[in-house]
């Protein structure tokens, strides 16, 4: 420390000027009439808030630059509200920065560290607690204490089973069995293939008993996208070439990454592209990842058509649609 | 004595006579607290969260937390008779058929907005001027879990009207607790009640949202307030400011008048923002099936930066053995997440390791004087920003025409040269920084005045500084990098060479600094 600047008096706080509060009394009445304007704006938002919510109808819009249309009603409670509270504060804070006393005062600190009789004495206090519990000494309790707390642990885990149904097969599963017609989504209807013309994209959704009654953890995974293309568009091998009809190509909508609904598709390029991470399939190649995050392309369903012409499922997807989990079965 | 004197005076004397409270009391009322802008930010994330439960609370009476299947024959049109969750018509009808409703949710998702924005701003205040250190470690770590806890609270408050935007949030929530090992998919069934959606999450996140973890948030601030107020609060160095005192106006009135005041501006500015600006409008993104999505589809700015963070990810998944690991999640969103959590909240102990620096601390330091950690801070917030930056690319692509392909390359390759390279610029502006005040010590400050000297040398006047200012440059400790041996004094080397090695060299990293001003540095400048 010896080559370093020893500090100036470093014992009291430098004194602050006297604010024009503390020496003019004309100041002061004004500080004191500001003050008291400040209370009377928050007593005026507090009468627009309940002007607004009781006589402004719900219906009625105000234009605002930039914000647009406005609810009069929501607006008018609203800036009561920002007023009658900002004032408040505004106000008490002014009374404390213009008239309340501006001295500084010092408070002193102290080590939290305990002094060592203090410790030591707590030493002394624990070991003679835990000397009176003398575990060490009575085996037969601390174990059977062990095994009871252990046993102990298990009720709570086991009581939260029913929380939901195990796994099983449900994520490998979907609605789509050999022979289940494509129905659109919306409106429920089987789809002919001449209805598809080349370009169109279609969503559609497995044929069951009740399609309006569908629970929306089959439309988390049974969604599918119909793309038709010119067949020498494609780019695939002969058994993902099998699987098309026509140049009408199916794949699981549901992202292989994590999920969320593949609904962007460039004409264009061919490109479906997935809203929440970008990650970008190749229609021609059979849904092939091209960019971003996700690791496996869509899984692509067998189609074909029935007797009556309408686009059936022939085989259930042969892998699980959505994102991965620790038991798929990838190959 | 007057009459009103006489009845608080008795009011007073019967609570003491049976608490004793009068001492505690007296004491506290004249507790210090020091003065300073950015000792506000803590002040903003308190008043916030108060906000966010007064408005909570409102939002309950009316708000039917139920997956239900209902017909919505409320009074906004475009929805009219579509199927729908009742949380889903509820939020609806809280948004239109409630007088205030609307502004009640909107203040209550700006003020979460706000209360993160607040915790992220007191904690870098606390980092960079070194509050965190002894004895102040586990408020540091309470405030970390106060962060995550926020974190947590925000995704489940923003799911429950179960709309399209929030109903993919959980889509992509469940994908990620999927994609742990072993667990993922139990844990996923058991939370969600089965398959996603499942029937039972928006009761059971309702639950949490509202209950549990609001009831852990109050007893952790309760601490982390206790903690201060047991501790007394750091304050910046300065004349009459030493390690040994506190400095500042008692609480009553002025901290009390002030403290108070500003809650009320707080919730005054987020009255206002909420009454003009509308934020989440779950009227226009209709009901949640798994099925739809909107484009653009976008987190809070809290979870952004970890869904750009998923979005940069590689695709790269294992499978082995009938088994499926996504690396392309795991790494993004809880690895990485999982370390840099740990490792905020073990920094206290990183840096006093590193330092060997075992005191107490209640001066601040000015960041330029600790150039690692500073630098090391900036390096954090470039990291974040990258991820943040790439979790709106589909944003930034279209309203500024760019290619979202090389958005994401950018970001792929900017996360790793672009922290190292803020923290390399940061250090040496700190350095920089030193230098100017040790300058400014030597020489004054400069005027802009210029002289002409008789042999017609041009030469610039610089005036004296004033005492205060001169003291404050000159008040912190000058760094010094820890002297580790490999071997003691008798020659034997020491266990755990490799260990001593990593500590002295970042110990020699952390000390980098440009010597402070000696005495007799100052006198020779004197006699010139």
């Amino acid at each position: 420390m010896s080559n370093e600047l020893t500090p100036t008096d470093n014992s009291t706080p430098p004194q602050h000027a006297p604010r024009a509060t503390d020496v003019n009394p004309v100041s002061e009445k004004r500080a004191e009439q500001q003050i008291a304007i400040l209370f009377a704006l928050s007593g005026i938002g507090s009468l627009l808030l309940i002007y607004s919510y009781i006589y402004v109808a719900d219906d009625v819009f105000i234009f605002i630059p930039i914000m647009g249309d406005q609810n009069a009603q929501q607006l008018g409670i609203g800036l009561g509200m920002a007023m009658s509270l900002f004032f408040i504060g505004i106000a008490a804070i002014h009374w404390a920065k213009t008239l309340m006393p501006d001295k500084e005062i010092v408070n002193h600190r102290h080590e939290f560290r305990s002094s060592d009789e203090d410790r030591a004495e707590l030493v002394q206090t624990v070991k003679e607690g835990v000397a009176g519990v003398a575990l060490g000494r009575r085996k037969l309790i601390k174990r059977s204490l062990g095994a009871a707390l252990g046993l102990f642990a298990l009720p709570p885990v086991l009581l939260l089973r029913d929380l939901g149904p195990l796994p099983g097969k449900q994520l490998e599963q979907t609605n789509w069995k050999t022979g289940t017609r494509l129905l659109t989504d919306p409106g429920n209807r089987p789809i002919l293939a001449s209805d598809l013309e080349v370009g169109a994209v279609v969503q559609v959704l497995p044929a069951v008993d009740h399609p309006e009654e569908r629970p929306l953890s089959d439309i988390a995974k049974d969604p599918v996208l119909l793309i038709r293309l010119r067949p020498e568009d494609f780019q695939l091998t002969p058994e993902k070439f099998a699987m098309t009809h026509e140049g009408i190509i199916a794949f699981s909508k549901i992202c292989s990454h994590m999920g969320c609904a593949v609904a962007l598709y460039e004409q264009q390029t061919k490109h479906l592209l997935c809203p929440c991470h970008q990650s970008t399939f190749d229609v021609t190649r059979g849904a092939k990842v091209i960019f971003g995050p996700a690791a496996r392309p869509l899984p692509q369903l067998d189609i074909t058509v029935d007797s009556e012409g309408y686009l059936v499922a022939r085989a259930p997807f042969n892998e699980a649609v959505g994102p991965s989990f620790w038991e798929r079965n990838s190959q | 004595m007057t009459s009103t004197e006489k009845r608080i005076g008795n009011a007073a004397s019967f609570v003491d006579e049976r608490l004793g409270a009068a001492r505690w009391v007296k004491k506290s009322l004249n507790k210090v607290f020091p003065d300073h802008w950015s000792f506000m930010l803590g002040e903003v994330c308190m008043y916030s969260f108060i906000i966010l439960l007064l408005s909570g609370t409102f939002l309950t009476f009316w708000f039917d937390p139920s997956q239900r299947d209902v017909i919505y024959e409320g009074v906004y049109e475009p929805l009219k008779g579509l199927k729908m969750s009742a949380a889903y018509a509820s939020t609806l009808d809280i948004s239109f058929e409630v007088r205030g409703g609307l502004l009640m949710r909107q203040i209550h998702h700006w003020a979460a907005n706000i209360f993160m924005a607040a915790i992220v701003a007191h904690l870098l205040r606390v980092f960079f001027t070194g509050a965190f250190r002894k004895p102040r470690e586990f408020n540091w770590i309470l405030g970390i879990l106060l962060l995550t806890l926020g974190l947590v609270e925000g995704l489940l408050g923003y799911s429950l009207p179960d709309d399209l935007l929030s109903g993919t949030g959980l889509r992509i929530t469940s994908a990620i607790i999927q994609a742990i090992p072993v667990v993922g998919t139990y844990i996923s069934f058991f939370l969600f009640g089965g398959a996603f959606p499942g029937v039972g999450f928006i009761p059971r996140i309702f639950t949490l949202h509202i209950l549990i973890i609001p009831g852990i948030f109050l007893a952790v601030i309760t601490i982390h307030v206790m903690l201060v107020w047991y501790q007394k609060h750091t304050q910046f160095p300065g004349v009459g400011r030493t390690e040994n005192n506190v400095v500042g106006h008692p609480i009553l009135p002025v901290y009390m008048a002030k403290a108070g005041g500003f809650f009320f501006v707080v919730f005054g500015i987020i009255a206002f923002i909420s009454a003009v600006a509308s934020i989440n409008p779950i009227w226009l993104y209709g009901p949640y099936t798994p099925g739809q999505i909107s484009a653009g589809s976008q987190p809070d700015w809290y979870m952004g930066w970890l869904d750009g963070l998923v979005r940069m990810a590689p695709p790269l998944e294992t499978h082995a053995f009938g088994h499926t690991i996504s690396w392309n999640i795991l790494i993004p969103a809880v690895i990485v997440p999982g370390i840099i959590f740990t490792g905020m909240a073990l920094y206290p102990f990183i840096e006093s390791w590193i330092t060997g620096d075992k005191r107490e601390h209640h001066l601040l330091d000015r960041p330029r004087n600790v150039p690692n950690r500073t630098a090391l801070g900036v390096m954090s917030i470039t990291f974040v920003m990258i991820s943040l930056i790439n979790g709106g690319n589909d944003i930034l692509a279209t309203n500024f025409d760019l290619s979202i392909n090389q958005i994401m390359w950018f970001s792929r390759i900017g996360i790793f040269i672009l922290p190292p390279l803020s923290f390399i610029i940061t250090k040496r502006l700190c350095l920089s920084l030193q230098r100017a005040d040790r300058e400014l010590l030597l020489h004054g400050a400069e005027t802009g005045r210029l002289l002409r000297l008789p042999h017609g040398e041009f030469v610039e006047v610089h005036a004296p500084i004033s005492p205060e200012k001169a003291y404050l440059l000159q008040s912190h400790e000058q760094l010094v990098a820890l002297e580790i041996e490999d071997v003691d004094g008798r020659g034997v080397r020491r266990p755990g060479a490799l260990k001593n090695k990593l500590q002295r060299r970042l110990s020699k990293a952390h000390a980098v600094s440009v010597p402070k001003v000696t005495e007799q540095e100052l006198k020779e400048i004197e006699n010139h």
